[in-house]
């Protein structure tokens, strides 16, 4: 098992194993995005409050968890790249950093489509998650110009591990901060398992869509990540071996 | 404690020597109230509402403005190299660092800010109260501000991506602080959100110099 990490981490075994994973991947990723958006959309009963402009849930809330997973993704793998100096880690925290960002956008921009029919108002100041949800957008923000203001790519690189690591020690307290102040975003629906306040028919099909953002995220990750180390190891034999055709890595 | 004790005073010897450079961030505080009310001209029961928010922004500028002194001379004339290279611990030297560029910028702030809140039409105890906030809160504002500092320090205009790095990370400190003169003022008991500021300096001062010395190895390197 720890052989086979081992192996995973350096760049030619996981360029050939991500390339064998990827079709797989995006297959299950396809069809769990077809089943979670018939059940989101289609099978799944109207709200009695909201109606049918309830269902930008199945997109604004897997967007959201997303956009904080890939944050603590990100900083754990800041850390190890600051510990272990293990490259493909490095390049993995990168890779997520402007994913994380759009799913943070994405989510705030659903969440503000979703607020007009429902809040009356595009924008809330005194929401404390779309608060937190926004400065978020800016950790990702400045994670993302810090790396691109640094010349060195791996100076830059364990620049932004160490401003990763800051931003997940900040983020709970950021996020309990804003709470200080009013709230009006309505109470955790899910979270709450063994009573959950939402309907079963119209949960399952959130928590598909769940499980499809994350496989996209992965799936992304990887396509980034392997475009990224094929530039960085673009002196290197094995990605001569592939631009060439031979192919064997 | 030796290089503490050495890097604070040859910090704040160089500081006396420039006092032009002592008086900036205080002069810039008191101008940035003075904008907000000319650019607001709000009522008087309008502007006391305001007053925590407004002081609390405009010290949080001026700690800003000045954050990039606290290593950028010592980096271009090479004497910040030595320091880490020396046998001393690189955080000692962050956080004596630290400390005097609270001493410098955020000690002098929060000395004036009484006044300014009672420009402001503030109660004298709650100027009181937005002083003791001051006080708990600069030293965060300094200490979160040398993480950004270090790393940004190495690029040659750092300035603008310093306050993106450093601005989301000031939130919290706001949050509280603005909000406990305004509980005061509502005639609420502030212990507790006094002590969660306080809870955030210690956390801040015991955490940051960790993270800034691992960024100022990697700007020197």
């Amino acid at each position: 098992m720890y052989r086979w990490f081992h192996q995973l981490g350096s760049p030619p075994t996981f360029y050939k194993w991500s390339g064998q994973w990827l079709p797989w991947l995006t297959f299950v990723c396809i069809t769990l995005f077809v089943v979670g958006l018939y059940g989101g959309l289609v099978y799944a009963p109207a709200d009695y409050l909201q109606k049918d402009s309830f269902r930008i849930i199945y997109v604004h809330v897997p967007a959201a968890w997303m956009s904080m997973f890939v944050y603590v993704v990100m900083a754990f793998s800041g850390a190890i790249a600051l510990i272990w100096h293990i490259k493909l880690s490095e390049i993995m925290m990168l890779s997520s950093a402007s994913i994380g960002a759009s799913f943070t956008f994405i989510a705030l921009i659903t969440g503000s489509i979703w607020g007009k029919p429902t809040w009356g108002t595009w924008w809330e100041w005194g929401d404390a998650r779309l608060l937190s949800e926004l400065l978020l957008l800016f950790l990702y923000i400045g994670i993302i110009g810090l790396y691109s203001a640094i010349e060195d790519k791996r100076k830059a690189a364990e620049a932004v591990s160490i401003l990763a690591l800051v931003g997940i020690v900040n983020i709970p307290i950021i996020h309990y901060s804003v709470i200080f102040l009013n709230t009006l975003h309505q109470g955790p629906t899910v979270s709450k398992f063994d009573s959950p306040s939402i309907e079963t028919s119209m949960l399952i099909p959130l928590l598909i869509m769940a499980l499809a953002f994350k496989l996209f995220y992965i799936i992304v990750l990887l396509m980034r990540s392997r475009n990224e180390l094929l530039w960085r190891e673009r002196r290197s034999q094995w990605v001569r071996n592939i631009i060439k055709g031979t192919g064997n890595v | 404690m030796n290089i503490f004790i050495t890097i604070l005073k040859r910090d704040l010897l160089l500081a006396i020597r420039h006092r032009a450079e002592l008086l900036n961030p205080m002069l810039f505080f008191v101008l940035v109230i003075v904008l907000f009310q000319l650019g607001m001209r709000a009522k008087p029961a309008v502007l006391v509402t305001l007053a925590p928010a407004i002081v609390w922004i405009a010290a949080l500028l001026s700690a800003l403005l000045s954050l990039d002194h606290m290593f950028r001379s010592d980096m271009e004339d090479g004497a910040l190299e030595q320091m880490i290279i020396s046998t001393q611990p690189t955080s000692l030297l962050v956080l004596a660092k630290i400390l005097a560029h609270w001493i410098i910028t955020g000690l002098p702030v929060t000395l004036i800010a009484p006044i300014l809140g009672l420009m402001l039409g503030l109660t004298g105890d709650a100027s009181l109260i937005l002083f003791f906030t001051l006080l708990i809160g600069t030293p965060i504002l300094s200490a979160i501000g040398s993480i950004g500092v270090a790393l940004t320090v190495g690029l040659r205009r750092g300035s603008v991506l310093l306050s993106i790095l450093v601005l989301p990370l000031y939130v919290p400190v706001l949050i509280f602080a603005s909000q406990t003169v305004n509980t005061f003022m509502a005639g609420y008991p502030i212990f507790a959100s006094l002590s969660v500021l306080m809870a955030m300096l210690v956390l801040s001062l015991s955490l940051s110099p960790w993270a800034s010395s691992a960024a100022l190895r990697m700007s020197v390197s």
